[in-house]
């Protein structure tokens, strides 16, 4: 019984890759050719819309979670608003540009799907208390890519140290000798920072020390 | 006992229409400090931005200095206060800021404590930004750097 069965699925799998290999005698080469660029590009369409569907703020925001905590406190901040009106996003910080980094990043995110299900942060008390372990992450993620994501908005070497306010001129001008980053100056620039997180960076800095950056 | 109660409800609807004849001519009467008139909506503050960089003086010899620089970014709450982040030693150092003195340590009992104070934890009830704005009303105000005991 069972013998026929595999036997019987045998023959279906031998007969699909038999007709895979065979050579068409229907289509044309340059037919076949054609609807394959074609079915690629819709599919490779299909993927990279699905991957910009899900790097907008209106999507990041579906989750409560990110609403109710992070997203009420980004209000009103600097890259929410301000006299320019060029505005930061959530996945203008928190998504890498380069197309391995965001393939790496969307993977990660499916762990955060599973902690959504989880309701790991469902409450603000949660979320408060898982808060440190979470702004560890993006710190140690920001200062081993050199705050790879504001930079892409932010070039150094166009700062016109001129042009800002004093202790930012002071600052800035010895952060590149002193191999400073932007996020080891500038935590909590979006969101509120969690408790204790004067003593977690301290950890966190010593714990890098000997790191060199890219 | 019919024009008893005539009576009483003619007083009472005199009464009452006086009362909002003298309420509407009140109003009226009732001059404002504001600019607006008493019964409109306050006109928006005008927008007045930090001065940076210069200091403004004291104007007596406890007054906790105005902070020269825009504060609305930082967070002081029960979690963190981002000024001591700058003006707590030893970030004092590191950021090159002014270090808070020994008397934001002191408790209420006059002991010196190893942390900032309670009662010095929110830095925006004594320092305020400072910006160029005129006094809203004319005052008699004088910093008190004339009538100071010199020796
Ligand atoms: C999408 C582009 C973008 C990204 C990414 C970005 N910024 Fe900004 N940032 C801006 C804009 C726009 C402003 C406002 C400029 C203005 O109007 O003065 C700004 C302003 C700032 C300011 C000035 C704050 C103030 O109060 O004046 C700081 C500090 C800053 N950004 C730090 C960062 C850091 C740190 C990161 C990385 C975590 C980052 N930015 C990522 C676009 C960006
Ligand atoms: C050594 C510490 C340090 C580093 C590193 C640093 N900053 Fe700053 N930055 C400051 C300070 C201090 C200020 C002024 C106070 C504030 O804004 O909180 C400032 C202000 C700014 C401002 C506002 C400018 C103004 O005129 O007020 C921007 C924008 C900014 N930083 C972006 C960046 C970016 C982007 C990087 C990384 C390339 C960076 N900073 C790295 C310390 C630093
Ligand atoms: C200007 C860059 C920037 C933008 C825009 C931004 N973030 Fe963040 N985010 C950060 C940084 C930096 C941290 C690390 C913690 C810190 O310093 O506040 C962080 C931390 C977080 C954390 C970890 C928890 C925490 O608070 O530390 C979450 C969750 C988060 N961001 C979600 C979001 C969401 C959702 C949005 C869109 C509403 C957003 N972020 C927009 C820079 C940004
Ligand atoms: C990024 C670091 C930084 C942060 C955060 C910061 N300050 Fe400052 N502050 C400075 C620096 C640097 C100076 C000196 C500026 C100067 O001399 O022009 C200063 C000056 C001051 C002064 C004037 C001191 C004097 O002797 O005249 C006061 C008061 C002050 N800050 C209060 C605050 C308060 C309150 C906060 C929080 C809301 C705060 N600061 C947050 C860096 C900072
Ligand atoms: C109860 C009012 C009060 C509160 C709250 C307070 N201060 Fe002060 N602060 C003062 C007074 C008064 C002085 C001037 C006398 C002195 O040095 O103690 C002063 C001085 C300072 C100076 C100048 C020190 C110097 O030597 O130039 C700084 C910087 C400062 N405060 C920062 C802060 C910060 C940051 C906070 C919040 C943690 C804070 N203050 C909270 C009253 C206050």
């Amino acid at each position: 019984m069972s013998n026929d069965n595999s036997a019987g699925e045998k023959g279906l799998l031998s007969g699909w890759w038999g007709a895979l290999c065979k050579p068409s005698s229907r289509w044309s080469l340059g037919g076949l050719l054609a609807s394959g660029i074609v079915l690629g590009v819709v599919l490779w369409g299909g993927f990279n819309w699905a991957l910009e569907a899900t790097n907008t703020e209106t999507f990041c925001l579906s989750c409560h979670e990110m609403e109710q905590n992070v997203y009420r406190e980004f209000r009103g901040t600097i890259h929410d608003s301000n006299r320019s009106g060029v505005r930061a996003t959530c996945p203008d910080c928190h998504v890498p540009r380069p197309w391995v980094y965001k393939m790496i990043r969307k993977i990660q995110a499916s762990n955060e799907i599973w902690h959504k299900i989880l309701g790991s942060i469902d409450t603000r008390e949660k979320f408060e208390a898982k808060r440190i372990e979470l702004a560890t992450h993006v710190w140690t993620a920001m200062k081993a890519t050199d705050s790879r994501e504001c930079r892409n908005c932010h070039d150094f070497g166009a700062f016109d140290l001129t042009r800002q306010t004093s202790r930012a001129r002071n600052r800035h001008a010895e952060a590149e000798q002193q191999g400073k980053t932007c996020i080891d100056c500038h935590k909590g620039v979006a969101h509120q920072l969690p408790a204790g997180a004067f003593k977690a960076e301290r950890e966190l800095n010593k714990s890098m020390e000997g790191e060199t950056k890219p | 006992m019919k024009t008893k109660i005539k009576a009483i409800a003619l007083a009472l609807a005199l009464a009452l229409g006086f009362g909002v004849l003298g309420a509407a001519a009140g109003a009226a009467d009732v001059k404002s400090l504001r600019p607006t008139e008493a019964n409109q909506p306050d006109a928006p503050p005008a927008i007045f931005k930090v001065v940076e960089g210069a200091k403004h003086d004291r104007a007596y010899r406890q007054q906790p200095p105005m902070v020269p620089h825009s504060i609305d970014k930082y967070e002081t709450d029960i979690k963190v206060n981002q000024c001591l982040r700058c003006h707590e030693w030893p970030f004092s150092d590191q950021e090159k800021a002014p270090k808070i003195s020994d008397m934001h340590y002191i408790d209420r009992n006059g002991i010196r404590q190893d942390t900032v104070n309670g009662n010095r934890y929110f830095c925006k009830q004594c320092h305020v930004p400072q910006v160029d704005a005129k006094p809203l009303v004319d005052n008699k105000f004088q910093p008190a750097t004339l009538n100071t005991n010199l020796r």
